[in-house]
């Protein structure tokens, strides 16, 4: 384990170490202290190693993340995993507005709530929040899923291309495009494996499914103003 | 961008650190904005007293004998304290409109910051760390307190053009954002008597606040009346004599974090912000709902 104290170090110097990390290292754990909110922690990472961040972070927190499992033991600022391409990032606490925005592959899980815009123009990404999320959540969701174990805010999937939704509580209202559907055996199995992947102990029964019914695709003069 | 901070006492074993908690909220959101810095602080007043900032460029020659010459002009002792480019002027609570209307005949030498029973404003132009320090803000002791950092989008970067604005006796506004109808209600807000000084957007939302509470709404009437009458981006941080209040627009794009512990509530546009706060790892820390007013009494 290395420990590293980013109020002594700096942003740069700490994203440096931790981007220098590939494939074949040895150095797999490291520790941040004193992140104090602090913009950008762990962004760039590259490597299979586990970064646990002592604290809560600020903006962009695991940015651009691949490979890497990154741990907020507090909460995370406004777009946390955004554009992940790869591994886990755990948060503790509660989440900001666009986490995960834009993300292409791997997983976030979110123990607390997330705020606004959650998922965002999602491209693949996994995303398991254990509490609610806020308004305009998976905006443009083109891939991945989006599973939340408490209620949605207004406008969820506002005009959704294919992510699929899952939510276990209620949603306040569905954007344009987005509906429910029908939960099949091969969505209870995808829902079953995220919420394992995600800590998290809801039954997969419990959740409805939302996502697109395609009728934004391709020009529709009844769309037009 | 823009950086806010506020912060409301509840115990007052803290006010003597109002100022020193503040400045260090303050200067830690100095990376959200570049142009001015200001910070209303509300400390203790004599009753029957009420006191004006105003703000001259030229301190030494522009507050010369002004004392003697406002207090002769409207019958009434006044007491004068100069801080660096602004000066706190003291007189009975039943002069203040008389020497408000006195002090208005000599702008633009002499500007109004803000006026009220127990007040203060210090606005410049400016990094929060020279605003900190040339008003000495560390040392200043108080129930209550408000502090920005603009990053200019609407008019122009001058001290009137700096935040917190006051449009009302002890009410002060900060905000995050931009009113796209500011122009419209300006107009209407000055149909209806209420002076507005500047081209700003945000000094709009603060005489709109005003002009509600001088038609009998509480404060949190007049911020929930804001979400239908203002149009735009906005994160607000009020304060009054007695109160502290939030509210953020539907959208809710821009920051903000709240922290409440048994002694305090706390505002900052991040995190970072509140990190030295007293027993911050016990505090209740969430972030305000979009369209969801919240406030504080005394």
């Amino acid at each position: 384990m290395e420990k590293l104290d980013l109020q002594a170090l700096g942003l740069r110097a700490l994203n440096e170490k931790l981007q220098k990390q590939t494939d074949e290292t040895n150095q797999r754990d490291w520790e941040i202290i004193n992140p104090r909110g602090s913009h950008a922690i762990a962004v760039g990472v590259d490597a299979p190693i586990n970064v646990t961040v002592r604290g809560s972070t600020g903006y962009y927190c695991g940015g651009m993340n691949k490979q890497a499992q990154i741990n907020v033991d507090g909460s995370a600022g406004p777009g946390v995993a955004e554009n992940m391409m790869s591994g886990i990032i755990i948060i503790k606490g509660d989440a900001s507005q666009y986490a995960g925005a834009t993300g292409h592959g791997g997983t976030l899980v979110i123990k607390g709530n997330a705020a606004s815009r959650c998922g965002i123009s999602m491209k693949g990404i996994d995303i398991v929040v254990h509490g609610n999320i806020g308004h305009m959540s998976a905006f443009m969701a083109q891939s991945g899923n989006l599973v939340v174990c408490g209620d949605a805010g207004d406008a969820l999937g506002d005009s959704i291309y294919e992510a699929r939704l899952f939510v276990r509580g209620s949603v306040k209202s569905l954007g344009a495009d987005c509906i429910e559907k029908e939960m099949c055996s091969e969505h209870l199995e995808i829902l079953r494996d995220l919420l394992e992947k995600g800590e998290c102990d809801a039954k997969p029964e419990e959740f409805k499914r939302y996502g697109s019914a395609r009728q934004l695709y391709n020009f529709k003069i009844d769309n037009a103003y | 961008m823009c950086g806010i901070v506020g912060l409301f006492l509840k115990d007052k074993s803290l006010e003597a650190d109002l100022g020193r908690m503040l400045s260090e909220m303050l200067v830690t959101m100095t990376d959200r904005g570049p142009d001015s810095a200001g910070i209303a602080v509300y400390n203790a007043h004599h009753a029957g007293q009420a006191k004006i900032t105003i703000q001259a460029n030229h301190p030494q020659t522009d507050f010369d004998g002004l004392e003697n010459k406002l207090g002769a002009a409207i019958g009434a002792s006044v007491k004068m304290d100069v801080r660096d480019t602004h000066a706190i002027l003291a007189m009975p609570k039943a002069s203040l409109d008389a020497a408000m209307a006195e002090l208005r005949q000599l702008d633009p030498v002499i500007r109004i910051m803000g006026r009220g029973e127990s007040i203060e404003i210090y606005k410049e132009v400016g990094l929060p760390e020279s605003v900190v320090s040339r008003f000495n803000i560390v040392k200043m002791t108080g129930t209550h307190g408000i502090g920005h950092t603009r990053m200019a989008t609407e008019s122009a970067v001058t001290t009137m053009g700096a935040h917190p604005f006051n449009t009302g006796s002890d009410q002060c506004l900060v905000h995050n954002g931009s009113l796209s109808n500011h122009n419209s209600l300006r107009r209407k807000l000055r149909r209806e008597n209420i002076r507005i000084e500047t081209e700003n957007d945000t000094e709009v939302a603060a005489a709109y606040l005003t002009w509600k509470l001088q038609n009998g709404s509480s404060l949190g009437e007049a911020l929930e009346s804001s979400l239908n009458d203002l149009d735009g981006f906005f994160t607000f941080v009020v304060g009054t004599k007695d109160g502290f209040g939030v509210v953020r627009d539907p959208i809710a794009c821009k920051p903000a974090v709240m922290a409440e512990t048994e002694s305090y509530v706390a505002f900052g546009s991040e995190y970072r912000a509140l990190v030295n706060l007293p027993n911050i790892g016990q505090a209740r820390v969430w972030e305000p709902e979009p369209a969801t007013v919240y406030f504080w009494n005394h």
